[in-house]
């Protein structure tokens, strides 16, 4: 264990944590934690899902106050802080989980808390303030939206830019970034690069969670790794390796190993033809999936994919095309009716569709198939545990109990948790939309274990996901989407990161030379 | 005004007008002044409703609290032989007293809106007709009180009370849509704990919620007893809440929290009224009031939620029709 005299000690620290301590009913989220933070420097924070990243964030959020230790801002301690306070003391915090009011704009949603005012006995809000105020933020993030739009009508990536310009209006010291980038693609997590960059050439600090190592790699000045609530390592700017903070984090090391398809891909087992969607009604998109293969969708956010994927599993309507299985068309009028031919959706959007947060892990899991479940007719936990407790073994889901509350485990272990109900099914196609969104390296590759796992025992797999690396690595087949349509597929051979981003803005191969 | 809004107003003036073919009464000046005047009563309580459900919350008692405000305030100008103004001041300090407790058991210990004002419902209505021995609470006979005739006159033929609703609803509608607290109010129906973590007092603003309800609840309370001059505690303010939770539902809140307008939930009452006096006019047994309500709101809501859908639905489908181009079949 470090503590603060073995940091590489920032020129005028104005944060400092000792012996921060925190505890939940079952689980010791950080164990005494120190950390100083100086000005214009970038920490990478990187652990496992669990590990306490997001307690030590919410804590210096003051969102949540720590059992024992202390938060000294600019040499004042204090034991917590409130949100009004670390608010003052110039930290802004961006919720790994977004925390929008869909009811409000932009704007509103930007200054909530403290919106310029009007005055007057009614103290009414400056409204137009407020709009002339947040554009230069939107501007600075290369945002496309204005700021009166209402949220309900942004995409997931542009809620996250909300979140960021809020971060950014604030006039920060400290910016914190809980995995600002998990529902971020491509293009815009570079732009966020930049922020990041231009937010430290500012002298405003940044502490950067993020489970893509990559972008630690690329932004941090240092990195610090979190495991079981113990600060386990710093790494100096020059010793960020991807593979020395994977040892850290799991205290072994670990290849990713992208394991090859064991068998030729087989039978088309699920056809889509001529499909017409909802955000491209005059678009018509196909694809065929064979057993034992693992399809890559590629494409940026806004794509298509997404609504492709509901069409799919019969949440979203078809309005024009055909879907056949085993050669067989089918009518999906509902979840349900795909549910019963085998067709499974892990959703993109894990808190309003994937689980239920105030159920048990158990509950969870056994929710789609209780049937499965059942003794004449009543559900019997115990086989719900039995269940629960062999998929938490399986995954490796980090909680007291299969009992907990699902809503009280890390952001990563939640995914893991909607995975298992599925997998718990026994699948024929199973769509994944960015399964590992906001899962730890180890974690992440259990996943595509068990992915290519399905595969080889002939499951059809599709995997939208906008992680560059891991559609490259696991796919055997990649199908770019842009705009509504697939602009093109690549076979192995063809897999490199610059073809799947010319194919995603809809421009040609280049010929191969 | 919205779409929304527009829509319910349509309907307002077209049931309006077939009523008006039916019995030209209803737009005579008699019948309109008295229609006015109830939609101002109601329009009143029904408005701070409107506060309370924004925030994901409800209150149930108003019915009971009208009685009991009632009451109180006639048998203290009555019997007691209270000056008006200071009975006044009593019933609405006591009004707004009954908020705040509403307000803080709500947020303070925690319970639920749903309870809290149940209990409400039964308690008041409970005090208010033991506090007479169910006995009507009335003025004195022959008594004149030349203040209080302010509550029921009329200024150019329009009833008081519809001024003081237009009053009432102007500040609530800055205050609801412009305001800092309006504000406030919509993202804590949204999201409660994310409002929490922006760093708004939302114990502070719900319970603000439930007072500025109590607190037009307990002016209408005052009107509606000059109204009836003679309060019957067991009768007086019967279903009255609903009348209220029904008018905020018609004009587009959303019982979860974090949707409505104050434009709509006064369309919502005057349209409520509007039925009322339909039953009487056209001569529909008075016993079918609520089924007509019921009805009538059913409809309405059911009609607002699916022509959004359908619309969208149809459109998507004719632009897919529509066939832009054919793309390659996807093939290896
Ligand atoms: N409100 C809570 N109630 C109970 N336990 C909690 C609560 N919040 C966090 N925990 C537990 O504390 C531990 C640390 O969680 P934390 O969210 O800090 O992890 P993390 O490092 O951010 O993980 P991830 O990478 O998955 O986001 C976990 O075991 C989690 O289950
Ligand atoms: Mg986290």
């Amino acid at each position: 264990m470090l503590d603060s005299r073995d940091q590489e000690a920032p020129a005028r620290a104005f944060l400092k944590l000792s012996a921060v301590r925190k505890t939940y009913p079952g689980v010791v989220a950080l164990a005494g934690f120190d950390m100083l933070v100086g000005p214009g420097e970038v920490i990478g924070l990187v652990g496992e899902n669990g590990a306490g990243k997001s307690t030590l964030m919410k804590i210096l959020g003051g969102v949540t106050v720590p059992d024992s230790g202390t938060i000294e801002i600019d040499g004042a301690p204090y034991a917590g802080l409130s949100v009004g306070g670390s608010m003052k003391a110039g930290i802004a915090f961006v919720h790994q989980e977004l925390n929008l009011f869909d009811n409000l704009d932009v704007a509103a949603n930007v200054y909530i808390g403290r919106e310029p005012r009007r005055g007057g006995v009614l103290n009414l809000v400056d409204e137009k303030q407020m709009r002339a105020d947040v554009l230069p933020y939107l501007k600075r993030l290369g945002a496309n939206f204005a700021p009166n739009t209402p949220v309900a009508k942004l995409s997931l990536a542009q809620q996250q830019m909300v979140e960021i310009a809020k971060a950014l209006s604030v006039n920060a010291r400290l910016v914190i970034l809980d995995e600002p980038t998990s529902s971020l693609p491509l293009a815009e997590t570079d732009k966020l690069l930049e922020v990041i960059a231009g937010l430290k050439a500012e002298g405003i600090a940044v502490i950067f969670i993020s489970h893509r190592l990559h972008e630690i790699e690329r932004a941090s000045d240092r990195v610090l790794v979190l495991r079981d609530g113990v600060l386990v390592g710093e790494l100096k700017k020059a010793e960020i390796d991807h593979d020395r903070m994977v040892k850290l984090m799991i205290g072994r090391d670990l290849k990713v190993a992208y394991a090859a398809p064991k068998l030729d891909k087989g039978e088309v087992v699920l056809a889509a033809r001529g499909i017409r969607t909802a955000a491209y009604p005059t678009r018509d998109v196909g694809l065929e999936l064979h057993a034992g293969e693992i399809l890559g969708l590629a494409g940026l956010v806004g794509s298509g994919r997404t609504e492709l994927a509901r069409v799919l599993f019969g949440v979203d309507p078809l309005y024009a095309g055909t879907v056949t299985l085993n050669g067989e068309p089918v009518t999906l009028r509902n979840a349900s009716d795909a549910v019963a031919r085998g067709i499974f959706l892990v959703p993109e959007d894990r808190k309003g569709e994937g689980i239920l947060l105030d159920l048990p892990i158990s509950e969870n899991i056994s929710l789609p198939d209780l049937d499965a479940y059942a003794r004449s007719g009543l559900v019997s936990p115990a086989l719900e545990r039995v269940q629960a407790e062999r998929s938490r073994s399986e995954l490796g889901i980090k909680a007291p109990t299969v009992m907990t509350r699902t809503g009280s485990l890390s952001g990563g272990n939640q995914q893991k948790v909607v995975l298992a109900k599925w997998l718990a099914m026994r699948p024929k196609v199973l769509i994944f939309d960015e399964p590992t969104r906001g899962i730890d390296v180890g974690a992440k590759a259990e996943i595509y274990r068990l992915m290519r796992g399905l595969a080889d025992a002939g499951v059809a797999v599709l995997m939208i996901s906008s992680d560059m690396e891991e559609v490259i690595g696991v796919s055997d087949r990649i199908a770019v989407m842009h705009e509504g349509r697939i602009s093109g597929l690549l076979g192995r051979a063809e897999f490199s990161e610059e073809n799947v981003l010319r194919l995603a803005v809809g421009k040609p191969l280049a010929k191969a030379g | 005004m919205n779409k929304k809004d527009l829509g319910l107003l349509a309907l307002i003036v077209v049931v309006g007008f077939v009523v008006y073919l039916r019995n030209p009464a209803f737009l005579g000046p008699q019948n309109l002044a008295n229609t006015a005047n109830l939609i101002g009563l109601f329009g009143l309580f029904a408005i701070g409703q409107g506060f309370v459900i924004i925030t994901g919350g409800i209150e149930l008692s108003a019915g009971s609290m009208i009685a009991l405000l009632g009451v109180l305030f006639v048998d203290l100008v009555g019997a007691k032989g209270v000056p008006w103004p200071i009975a006044f001041a009593i019933v609405m300090v006591l009004g707004l007293a009954l908020g705040l407790a509403h307000g803080l058991l709500i947020t303070k210990l925690k319970m639920q809106p749903f309870v809290v004002t149940l209990c409400g419902l039964l308690i008041y209505r409970g005090v208010a007709r033991g506090y007479t021995a169910d006995a009507t609470a009335g003025f004195p006979f022959g008594s004149e009180y030349p203040g209080l005739d302010f509550f029921v006159a009329r200024i150019g033929g329009i009833p008081v009370s519809v001024y003081v609703l237009a009053v009432v609803a102007v500040i609530a509608w800055f205050t609801l849509h412009r305001s800092v607290f309006g504000r406030y109010l919509f993202a804590i129906g949204k999201n409660e704990e994310a409002a929490r973590f922006s760093g708004i007092r939302t114990d502070v603003v719900v319970t603000s919620a439930y007072v500025i309800c109590a607190g037009l609840t307990a002016l209408a309370a005052i009107f509606f007893a000059m109204y009836t001059r003679s309060v019957q505690p067991s009768s007086q303010g019967n279903f009255y809440e609903l009348y209220a939770i029904a008018a905020a539902v018609l004009g587009g809140f959303s019982l979860r929290g974090g949707e409505g307008s104050i434009v709509g939930v006064i369309l919502g009452t005057i349209l409520l009224q509007e039925l009322q006096n339909l039953v009487n006019l056209l001569g529909i047994p008075s016993s079918l009031n609520f089924a007509v309500m019921g009805g009538v709101i059913l409809i309405g809501v059911l009609v607002d939620q699916q022509w959004g859908v359908f619309r969208a639905r149809r459109r998507i489908a004719e632009a897919a029709r529509s066939s832009e181009e054919f793309s390659p079949k996807p093939g290896e």
